[in-house]
């Protein structure tokens, strides 16, 4: 397969292994941003042969893992409407809100469907024209211009049933109100290469230069994530902190302007509620009012419920990467990747599902 | 159980499905043969082995590249009986139809499975017909229980599995969940996806022929992928599997979908391949004896049972390093990005 086989290359990576040993000349904390890059890590086996003294810790980057549980509740008490037809991404399906999930929900005959694109969705209204279907807007800026796109195509195409329930999420905002923390010990970040090729790689700059970060961009095969780890601990060893991107097959400097664009035309800045962190300004996205009859929200006239994360649940801390799921009294008693009852067991990239499932600790 | 109702999960052949098992099914139902939840079970009396077995096909679409709901529900308990090792000598076959189904489409399916049944040499020699109002099934359901004889000497069972053995795969993994979930997705994939749905008696067959003792575990990696299966072996042997990722055997636009969906190969639902785990020192001729069928051309050592945690299944990746592989949680969902 292009562009991944290559970047599997054991030839290519094993020396890259021993390249990463030498690189590593002080202790490192380094936070990788991205679920996928999470994902990647362990099927590598990345975390297993990291030489002594370089860390990584999972951040919030897991667009599941940071849904609020009060949109959660949203999302199921409108599958439960009659006359609504919910279309969502397959990780949102086991997703618990404060009472039950939304396969819970299509199990008493709520109408829940699972699809690959925002565009199945707005198919699904085009051939459903009695229901009203909402896309369940989950994510970061990599699904943004696909659901931008969307309602603009419903727009033009008069499509009356088909809306949106946005809790779109933007970078990189949440890492400014992480990194403000100053509990928080981060040397450096593994930059989300999906989400940087819409914003580009010269949007870590400042976070870079004000919290004295070490940032490479990366993507997300074999190759690519050693690559990236090597020039973090060289930054951060040679104290020469700057903004790096090792994925320029799909990141530029300056991002996708005509994604942009889309997304603008659609969409406008809102204050947002992240699982675990609290409400961050101006880190999510809203429908703009021209196209509010596309916005579930208005059309449903939702009000979002009052929602207390789960008693005990440790999910804020451990998007922070200041608590390991080992110290939550949940992990893998109460909360297991059949039962998940925090957001971080739920989705197959969230920390704590990783750690149950690949025993990260051992 | 921590469920009210039943979910899609309780049907993924993962761990919800075992939990529905072991919590409900078993807590009523339990008895010695039952128990060992094998493929299908053994029934001895004095003129010697029966294997019994019998599984439900509600797979949708019922028409898919490389076969249909008819082939699969052949195929299935033919090789539920083969991974016993028992040699399948009939099958039943019960139809539930939803009312205003096509009958042409109805004739395709029943065409299927006479011609399935002719190619493996094992007849439907009982049936049962049910139709149901519209909108009460979904056009058709499928059952099959198959009845097979087992050899003297032979015994076949996932708790058999020695430190040292070797861990073959007959072919290439995934490629009939992923032929399903594409086109339940509608999701058209360069180069051609198709279920590998076969039947597995006569390979398994040459491998009793050739390695008579030797053979200490069968099975058919279906619902839950050849990751659920494995930690299901690990747990009744008591060992831990180690696999080789650059090992696993699959097509090049199997993977090209996996990586498209966010989904691992490792968990998607084979219908035509068989794990096999033999002696250590025999795992060459094991595999040449594999290779030399039509149904084994692909096959592989893809790893071996090793002393270590009970029930756990790891995988050695490239660059060293390693994962711990679980059974399926839920269903196989595909990722947001």
């Amino acid at each position: 397969m292009k562009y991944v086989d290559e970047y599997r290359d054991v030839s290519l990576a094993r020396p890259l292994v021993e390249e990463l040993k030498k690189a590593v000349t002080k202790p490192l904390r380094i936070m990788e941003v991205c679920g996928s890059h999470t994902m990647a890590v362990f099927r590598n086996g990345l975390r297993t042969i990291l030489p002594p003294g370089m860390e990584l810790v999972s951040g919030p980057g897991c667009p599941v893992c940071v849904t609020s549980a009060s949109h959660m509740d949203a999302f199921i008490s409108m599958a439960d409407r009659p006359g609504v037809r919910v279309a969502i991404f397959g990780d949102l399906f086991r997703v618990p809100g404060t009472k039950g999930s939304l396969a819970e929900a299509s199990s008493r005959g709520a109408k829940v469907d699972i699809v690959y694109s925002p565009m199945d969705a707005l198919d699904l209204a085009v051939k459903n024209p009695h229901e009203l279907v909402v896309f369940l807007g989950v994510g970061f800026e990599t699904t943004t211009p696909g659901i931008a796109a969307t309602i603009l195509t419903a727009h033009n195409t008069k499509v009356k049933n088909f809306t949106v329930f946005s809790t779109q999420k933007v970078m990189p905002a949440p890492m400014e109100a992480l990194l403000s923390d100053p509990a928080l010990k981060i040397d450096g970040l593994l930059c989300p290469g999906h989400v940087s090729s819409i914003i580009g790689a010269g949007t870590w700059e400042p976070l870079a230069k004000k919290y004295n970060l070490a940032c490479v961009v990366s993507g997300f095969e074999t190759a690519d994530l050693l690559k990236s780890l090597i020039l973090l601990a060289r930054q951060v060893g040679n104290n020469d902190i700057k903004v790096e991107n090792v994925y320029p097959r799909a990141v530029s400097w300056e991002g996708n302007l005509r994604a942009a664009k889309v997304v603008a035309e659609i969409f406008e800045p809102a204050d947002m509620d992240w699982r675990g962190l609290g409400r961050i300004p101006a880190s999510g996205l809203k429908i703009r009012d021209k196209y509010a009859e596309f916005d579930a929200e208005v059309r449903l006239d939702i009000k979002l419920p009052e929602a207390k994360e789960p008693k005990g649940c440790m999910c804020g801390n451990i998007l922070k990467g200041m608590s390991t799921p080992r110290e939550c009294p949940l992990f893998a008693t109460r909360c297991t990747t059949a039962n998940p009852i925090g957001p971080c067991m739920v989705s197959s990239e969230g920390t704590c599902a990783a750690y149950y499932k690949y025993g990260r600790d051992e | 159980m921590a469920e009210k109702t039943i979910l899609l999960d309780h049907g993924s052949g993962g761990l919800a499905s075992q939990q529905l098992i072991s919590d409900l099914f078993l807590k009523y139902l339990d008895n010695k043969t039952l128990h060992s939840l094998e493929d299908s079970a053994i029934l001895q009396n004095r003129r010697g082995r029966l294997a019994f077995t019998t599984d439900s096909y509600v797979v949708d679409p019922i028409f898919f590249p490389g076969g249909d709901i008819g082939k699969l529900a052949v195929h299935g308990t033919i090789n539920d009986l083969a991974m016993r090792g028992a040699t399948p000598y009939c099958l039943s076959l019960g139809l539930i139809l939803e009312e205003g189904f096509a009958l042409d489409e109805l004739e395709r399916i029943i065409i299927s499975i006479s011609e399935a049944c002719r190619e493996a040499g094992v007849p439907v020699v009982t049936g049962d017909t049910k139709v149901v109002p519209r909108g009460k099934g979904d056009k058709i359901f499928i059952n099959t229980s198959g009845i097979g004889f087992v050899a003297k000497d032979i015994d076949i069972s996932s708790k058999n599995a020695k430190e040292g053995d070797a861990v073959l795969l007959s072919g290439t993994m995934g490629d009939h969940g992923i032929t399903i979930m594409t086109r339940r997705a509608g999701i058209a994939v360069q180069g051609d996806l198709q279920s590998d749905t076969m039947p597995l008696h006569n390979l398994v067959a040459a491998l009793l022929a050739e390695l008579p003792g030797d053979v200490h575990t069968l099975r058919d990696p279906t619902r839950g992928g050849v990751a659920t299966t494995l930690n299901e072996v690990a747990a009744a042997s008591g060992l831990t599997i180690e696999l080789s990722d650059e090992s696993l055997p699959i097509r090049p636009q199997v993977r090209a979908a996996c990586e498209l969906l966010g989904l691992e190969p490792l968990y998607l639902a084979n219908e035509g391949k068989c794990l096999a785990i033999v002696s250590g020192n025999q795992a060459e001729k094991a595999l040449a004896v594999m290779r030399a069928t039509k149904e084994g051309k692909d096959a592989a050592i893809i790893g071996r049972l090793v002393a270590g945690r009970a029930g756990r299944v790891i995988v050695n990746t490239p660059v060293g390093g390693t994962r711990v592989v679980t059974p399926l949680h839920g269903m196989p969902l595909p990722r947001i990005c």
